[in-house]
């Protein structure tokens, strides 16, 4: 499966010269300078239990490292360890060149989601104990790299934007008339899955039709797309102009339903029964009995 | 969304090992659907021998005079080869048909949680049937 074998200097990260900030454990055990983590450290000394991660490296800015390639981490293993965690504990204690986004550590921010053991997962919400090792972490496909896990998010950003993702009233009332807006709690119910998406991009890159398809919205858009046509709030007019976008060629009406974004959403979201709906809707607003 | 250099297998049907339920019905029911139109043509081509069929135009086959719809047919049921391409022909089908109802149930909305299942249900019953025709379908016939 995997097309490029870390070779054998890139095992080990810290044996590489060329990354400067690398350390090994063993080094650190040497000159007692562990400062980061010596608790882990020791419980894994004690129990000999290590996680063995593949991560996938590639950095076009530095000659040696624009071939892409897999670097091996024995990283001692903790319960309760994720992903993250793992790919966290390789930079911070092996590899300080290591590259990937992360934030909240709790599926709230959306900006791990990797590619792990060939599925799109966010890497604070996948317990590392769940896979089959070695576990292999490579940056989102269908996305360019930028450096190592880090892939270019602005394409999946345009296409959220395509679908005016914000709530709009054609007559806001003036300011000393302003209200708040109630809905009524069928309705919050009704887009409440579809207010979980946090952006990180998984189900985009799961798609094998926005794979092939730039113009294609993807589940995410129209997902957001959904939270705000299904909104009982908005006006008539606006849910038909939001229609208007999704019916062309390249929004709903791409969607295959391989259940692929269903498949790897980490927030859960019936993404694909989502795209199913608007669908039933373009075709309610256009048939026309007289 | 282009890449900046090729990552190999990554994403391509190199990962058929990771493709879930739902891809695997796309994949056989584009599969079956292009075998079927496919086979639209030579079942036209067959078909169309019942002109000539119809205005008595006759072949000699073992030194029999045959009508010439007739003799295409029977020469064709008389081939092994045939008979089993009828087998895989009736799978397709079945599994195109199954699917497709799946597919509408999809487009209803209704049972998508249960989509995986769906398939693995046409699939099993496709085997069924395929399975059952086999008497019917390679009686009389020598290899």
């Amino acid at each position: 499966m995997s097309t490029q074998q870390a070779e054998p200097e890139s095992q080990e990260a810290p044996e590489d010269p060329a990354m400067k900030g690398a350390e090994s454990p063993a080094a650190d055990e040497q000159t007692g300078g562990g400062m980061v983590d010596d608790h882990a450290e020791k419980r894994a000394e004690l129990e000999g239990e290590t996680v063995h991660i593949k991560v996938f490296r590639y950095d076009p800015e530095v000659e040696g490292k624009q071939e892409p390639r897999f670097d091996d981490f024995h990283v001692p293993f903790e319960k309760g360890m994720t992903v993250l965690d793992a790919v966290m504990y390789a930079r911070d204690e092996y590899d300080s060149s290591l590259t990937f986004r992360h934030s909240c550590r709790q599926a709230v921010c959306g900006s791990d989601a990797f590619f792990v053991n060939g599925k799109q997962r966010l890497g604070c919400k996948t317990q590392i104990s769940d896979l089959e090792q070695p576990v292999r972490i490579e940056p989102l496909p269908h996305q360019e790299v930028v450096k190592d896990l880090v892939v270019d998010m602005d394409h999946f950003y345009d296409q959220m934007h395509t679908v005016e993702p914000y709530f709009q009233d054609e007559d806001t009332p003036a300011t000393e008339d302003l209200e708040e807006q109630r809905q009524t709690p069928e309705n919050r119910e009704k887009i409440k899955m579809s207010s979980r998406c946090i952006w990180c991009g998984a189900c985009m890159s799961s798609c094998n039709i926005a794979a092939g398809d730039n113009e294609y919205l993807g589940p995410a858009a129209i997902n957001k797309a959904y939270k705000f046509a299904m909104d009982d709030r908005e006006d008539e007019q606006i849910k038909e102009h939001r229609l208007r976008i999704l019916e062309q060629e390249h929004g709903v009406w791409r969607c295959q339903t391989q259940f692929s974004c269903t498949e790897v959403c980490p927030k859960d979201i019936p993404l694909t029964e989502h795209i199913q709906e608007l669908k039933r809707e373009a075709v309610k607003k256009n048939l026309k009995f007289w | 969304m282009s890449q900046s250099y090729n990552r190999g297998l990554v994403e391509d049907f190199g990962r058929w090992k990771e493709f879930s339920a739902g891809m695997w019905a796309w994949i056989f029911h584009k599969f079956t659907g292009w075998v079927l139109i496919g086979y639209l043509f030579t079942h036209i081509a067959v078909l169309s021998t019942s002109i000539g069929g119809a205005q008595g135009e006759t072949t000699m086959v073992g030194g029999e005079e045959l009508n010439v719809y007739t003799a295409t047919l029977q020469g064709l049921e008389g081939l092994f080869l045939i008979r089993l391409l009828e087998v895989g022909l009736l799978a397709v089908a079945v599994f195109h048909i199954l699917n497709g109802l799946r597919l509408l149930m999809v487009d209803l909305g209704v049972g998508l949680e249960a989509q995986d299942k769906s398939f693995y249900a046409s699939l099993v019953l496709t085997g069924a049937i395929t399975v059952a025709s086999v008497p019917t379908f390679l009686t009389g016939v020598t290899i």
